[in-house]
């Protein structure tokens, strides 16, 4: 008998978890890179792979890093806020491009208008394990001395862009 | 007034589908005989209430109707008469009617189709289905209704999504849906048979036909919205592992186990619980699949309708409609008992080890599918699970599926022994194994992946080609007589296991072999990919019913020799302002040539993309031939024979087993077969 009601108790949970799905809408979570410094790389950029990206190159300027990639369904729905808010030109934004391939991701990127000033390609994601990516998108706020302010998991959304992205950059740039 | 028309005859639709969904259950409980044969007529009248809805509802769209909410948010009066007509499941409101629409064809179909059956049975079986068609029907006139009025009346329509205005359109839904909804009946025969107490042989005999039907539907429809993705979104994918696609996908994995184990039930009478759960399965994804689709839990490019009242609604009848079968299994089935015994090494346990792999492997799409939502529900955050983690799983759950599938039809039931399989399909595994080392060498490069592809796809073809010959050998009669004293089945299961072949081969060597450059072109400019060359020769403007176009022109050479022409077109459908591509395809059997234009740059000068993919119409050609395999087991005589009488019927069915007798016997069978073909 026990056997035979495995399969609904497995049900009930899923039920549990899609009836909760249903109120959600995303939360911020504490990350253990917040505070820390953005771990280094140098990676090639996606339109001109001879190249590269460094964090270190930003040091003195406050900046987003959006990690991002063509086949993320969820990136489809924040990319018109970024792309607004380069127009604003209130603060740079640089994309890591998560396993993705150039020529999907530019096309994306043609498709939907350009955002960033420039984008690192992070092709077998060895980088993103340094930046504990487990999921794109995400969005990580990084002050004048490169060290991680925030961590946004999940597409920002206007709410998240206005009452803490934003003045949070602007606290940090007047510093 | 026709909307009206058709808003009433759903309602009446739910009271005839409340009596289906219980007068006969109770009246088969009770043994009581008029309940039980309330479930014929009470199908039919179902059939016609829905169908008049629809037709109601497709009438108001060809005319235009713009004071129906639904028609004015799905249609334009600009938009030409045959999308029109598609509009109508181009929405939340009306997927939902034809949800229902189909559900009733399928209950129709049983009631016509089930004479042999007993009536209790027929009753449970009916029954179920109503009960179903209460849950959607009642979802509609609830909070989906596609008949309420807007007030004021819209001046015109808001226009059919652009991307659903497509030839595929037309087709791919339907289709799709009829095998979503065709589950349905496997699903109705597995509660009913749960109910009744009655999981026997008889039981899977009679859900073969029903559940293969809705597999080769299911089969079509995915084939058919992949192709639609390859030449409609401009990108040369021909599968995203979108959501969307998974919920069509899961269906079929499970459906695809439920074939195997329904026949392992029929002719040894084993796995009986084991096909019950995956008849439960395979529906209650088809019902998850519509949850997650229509409930916006998961943001996906088909997201179309976000009402959390929606989502609640789907929820509860997920609960009871899966919850309620799953609980029902879990009392009865301990009472099934097993059937004959197997050996480790018999097509029992290849069978069985498939059915596992193809249930896990619908399990982490599904995991794959609502990890983000579990995520989230947790509160970590929003993410999207894509391709890499797909990928990663799929090949090793399906390499050891797809090498099975060439032992399973070679082991013998009951009792094999891996000495004598591996003599007999020692040829196979050299001829597999040779092709897989040299075939990628000539083709260009070798890689793991690339090699393992071929690998799996000729050890199918070979071990077919073994099967086939085997079962032809013999010198008595000719060629043509041995041929065809085989069952059809059988020719249904060697066509579609070579569909699978068919299928790996193309993707394999489309993932293997495909290139694809990105460029900026000017009218005369050259692009060079795979030995041709591209010449482009400009963008020139054209004006369709609902949109503006820049059409685009390649013309292809080889070596100075002209080939085909390209005419990839970049639309803007005028009412929504949104942006289409529609790519130029060269389709051939070796490969398609596929451009699509990008943005115009300055200068006159456009972006092109242009890919050369290797073999991958074989993709959908191998899907083609699963779903004729499928056709050709469904017209298997056994299953008309059948319709005779019973006591005969399971002479015959016990003989055809044994191939000497089919062939003493086929002039009796013949004129037996025709007799009940004529008469149905």
């Amino acid at each position: 008998m026990k056997r035979f009601l495995l399969p609904l108790i497995i049900f009930l949970v899923m039920v549990g978890f899609l009836a909760v799905g249903l109120h959600l809408d995303p939360r911020e979570v504490p990350s253990p890179l917040v505070g820390k410094p953005a771990p280094a790389f140098d990676l090639p950029l996606l339109d001109q792979p001879e190249k590269t990206f460094s964090p270190k190159q930003m040091l003195g300027q406050v900046w987003l890093l959006n990690v991002w990639a063509s086949w993320c369904v969820a990136c489809r729905e924040e990319h018109p806020l970024l792309v607004a808010l380069s127009k604003a030109k209130l603060v740079p934004i640089y994309g890591m491009d998560y396993k993705d391939t150039r020529a999907e991701a530019q096309q994306w990127l043609n498709e939907g208008g350009n955002p960033y000033a420039a984008n690192a390609m992070d092709i077998d994601g060895r980088v993103g394990i340094d930046y504990g990516v487990y999921g794109v998108p995400e969005t990580y706020v990084i002050d004048k001395s490169g060290v991680i302010v925030y961590k946004q998991i999940g597409p920002i959304t206007e709410q998240v862009l206005s009452n803490k992205i934003m003045p949070l950059v602007e606290r940090l740039q007047a510093q | 007034m026709i909307p009206e028309i058709g808003h009433f005859s759903l309602i009446l639709a739910l009271l005839v589908a409340l009596i289906l969904g219980s007068v006969p259950i109770i009246g088969a409980a009770r043994g009581n005989a008029v309940w039980m044969g309330l479930a014929r007529p009470a199908a039919r009248a179902q059939f016609f209430l829905i169908a008049t809805a629809f037709i109601c509802l497709a009438y108001t769209f060809a005319s235009k109707d713009y004071s129906v909410g639904y028609v004015a948010s799905n249609s334009n009066s600009k938009l030409p008469l045959q999308f029109r007509i598609a509009a109508v499941w181009g929405g939340h409101e009306g997927s939902l009617l034809l949800w229902a629409m189909i559900l009733s064809i399928w209950t129709v179909a049983v009631s016509v189709f089930s004479k042999h059956l007993p009536d209790d049975m027929r009753a449970r079986i009916l029954g179920v289905m109503g009960l179903i068609s209460v849950g959607f029907l009642l979802f509609m006139l609830v909070v989906s209704n596609p008949f309420e009025r807007l007030i004021p009346a819209a001046l015109d329509g808001r226009d059919l999504n652009p991307l659903l205005q497509d030839p595929g359109m037309i087709f791919h839904p339907p289709m799709l849906y009829m095998g979503y909804v065709g589950f349905s009946v496997a699903f109705a025969f597995a509660i009913a048979a749960l109910l009744g107490g009655q999981l026997d042989s008889a039981w899977a005999r009679w859900s073969r036909p029903w559940t293969t039907m809705a597999w080769v539907f299911l089969t079509l429809g995915i084939m058919g919205g992949s192709n639609w993705a390859y030449y409609e979104l401009g990108w040369g994918g021909w599968w995203f592992w979108d959501a969307v696609e998974n919920a069509s996908f899961m269906p079929w994995l499970v459906g695809t186990a439920l074939i195997h184990s329904l026949a392992v039930t029929e002719k040894r009478g084993s796995f009986k619980a084991w096909t019950v759960l995956l008849a439960i399965g395979a529906f209650s994804l088809s019902l998850l699949g519509t949850f997650l689709v229509r409930s916006g839990v998961l943001t996906s490019v088909h997201a179309f309708a976000t009402d959390p009242r929606r989502g609640l609604f789907i929820l509860v009848f997920l609960v009871v409609v899966i919850g309620g079968s799953l609980a029902l299994f879990a009392w009865r089935a301990p009472t099934v008992g097993r059937g004959g015994k197997f050996s480790v090494i018999s097509r029992e346990s290849f069978l069985l080890a498939n059915n596992v792999l193809l249930a896990v492997a619908a399990m982490s799409v599904l995991l794959g599918t609502l990890y983000p939502l579990f995520l989230d529900a947790l509160g970590l955050g929003k993410i999207s699970v894509g391709p890499p983690y797909f990928d990663t799983v799929f090949v090793p759950l399906m390499t050891p599926a797809l090498f099975l599938m060439g032992i399973g039809p070679i082991a013998r039931w009951k009792n094999a022994t891996l000495p004598e399989l591996a003599m007999r399909l020692r040829w196979a595994f050299a001829v597999s194994v040779a092709t897989a080392l040299v075939l990628p060498l000539l083709l260009g490069h070798w890689t793991p992946m690339i090699g393992l592809g071929l690998f799996l796809a000729f050890w199918i073809f070979a071990s077919s080609v073994h099967l086939v010959r085997q079962r032809l050998a013999g010198d008595r009669a000719t060629l043509l007589a041995r041929m065809k004293s085989v069952q059809r089945a059988w020719w249904g299961m060697v066509i579609a296991h070579i569909g699978i072949a068919v299928f790996t081969l193309g993707v394999t060597v489309v993932k293997g072999f495909e290139s694809e450059i990105a460029v900026r072109m000017l009218p005369g400019d050259v692009a060079h990919l795979a030995g041709y060359d591209f010449k482009f020769e400009g963008v020139q403007d054209s004006i369709g019913a609902n949109y503006t176009a820049s059409r685009g022109q390649l013309r292809v050479s080889k070596n100075g020799v002209e080939r085909t022409v390209l005419s990839p077109e970049k639309r803007l459908y005028t009412v929504q302002n949104m942006p289409m591509t529609e790519a130029g395809i060269s389709p051939a059997l070796i490969h398609d040539l596929y451009a699509s234009l990008g943005e115009p740059l300055e200068d006159g000068a456009w972006s092109v993309r242009i890919y050369h993919k290797p073999m991958v119409e074989w993709i959908w050609a191998g899907a083609v031939l699963m779903a004729l395999g499928g056709l050709l087991a469904i017209s298997d005589r056994r299953y008309r024979v059948r319709r005779k009488n019973l006591t005969e019927e399971k002479a015959v069915t016990k003989k055809s087993v044994v191939k000497k007798a089919v062939v003493k016997k086929p002039a009796a069978k013949k004129t037996v077969s025709k007799k009940v073909s004529a008469k149905v």
